[in-house]
């Protein structure tokens, strides 16, 4: 997992301070059902996820997306425990959920994209290898009491 | 590998189109040699490598990333066809090149970023489902004749 330095979080604090983390949530949570369809299996029970524009405009996803997002926030402050802020949901994610940790690393790659089109040319090099480090580290802690 | 129905072919044809390729094969290739530093080892030639700024602007790293993407703007004419288009490249990234298959996705990914930046909210949700099909079915071709 990544060591994150003080630029590294001054980076990820600063944009994400400007994320409407409700947006932000919905728009992430939806492309990763749409990007990746096999991963709607794990939320049979949201509804029509039919279409794009179905999932796109679903209440459930937008509201799961953003609880998904809202910790994600949480662990923003406490980069340097990533473990420690995600182990109770790393044992969940496997022994309740049973999601294959890949999907932590494409929901963060989707993310990432979403920081692009939200930002654009403000989502710099720099700021995109602090991200890319943020989301590898919290896929990594996700998968981190999987057994 | 994702099998590309005529609305991905037409979705990623037409996005192609207007794309700059070298302007966004030089911002792609260096962005992957600043988000994941350990792929500058393959560009030793490329001289300045040293920062984020000197990446961006180093020529070498544009006029590579420009053939890079030129190649990729050839596989879109061939979407049916990636292994057979890739071939070549494949054995010589594996042979000569000796480049780990992993960075094809580490590449594919970040060209998505990259087009994110560009295009903003037209970068939809069904764009970016086309796109990553594409970027993995080049990664898979690129993989194809590894030995």
């Amino acid at each position: 997992m990544g060591h994150f330095t003080e630029e590294d979080k001054a980076t990820i604090t600063s944009l994400w301070g400007k994320v409407n983390v409700e947006d932000a949530g919905g728009e992430t949570l939806g492309r990763l059902l749409v990007v990746y369809p096999w991963t709607q299996r794990f939320f049979d029970s949201f509804g029509n996820l039919s279409s794009a524009s179905a999932i796109m405009g679903n209440p459930k996803v937008k509201a799961h997306g953003k609880k998904v997002l809202t910790s994600l926030g949480d662990a923003i402050k406490n980069l340097d425990d990533l473990k420690g802020t995600f182990a109770q949901l790393s044992e969940l994610h496997c022994d309740k959920l049973h999601v294959d940790p890949e999907n932590f690393r494409l929901l963060g790659n989707v993310l990432v994209t979403v920081l692009a089109i939200r930002f654009g040319k403000e989502f710099t090099p720099e700021v995109q290898a602090s991200w890319q480090k943020m989301v590898a580290g919290v896929a990594s802690a996700l998968s981190s009491r999987y057994h």
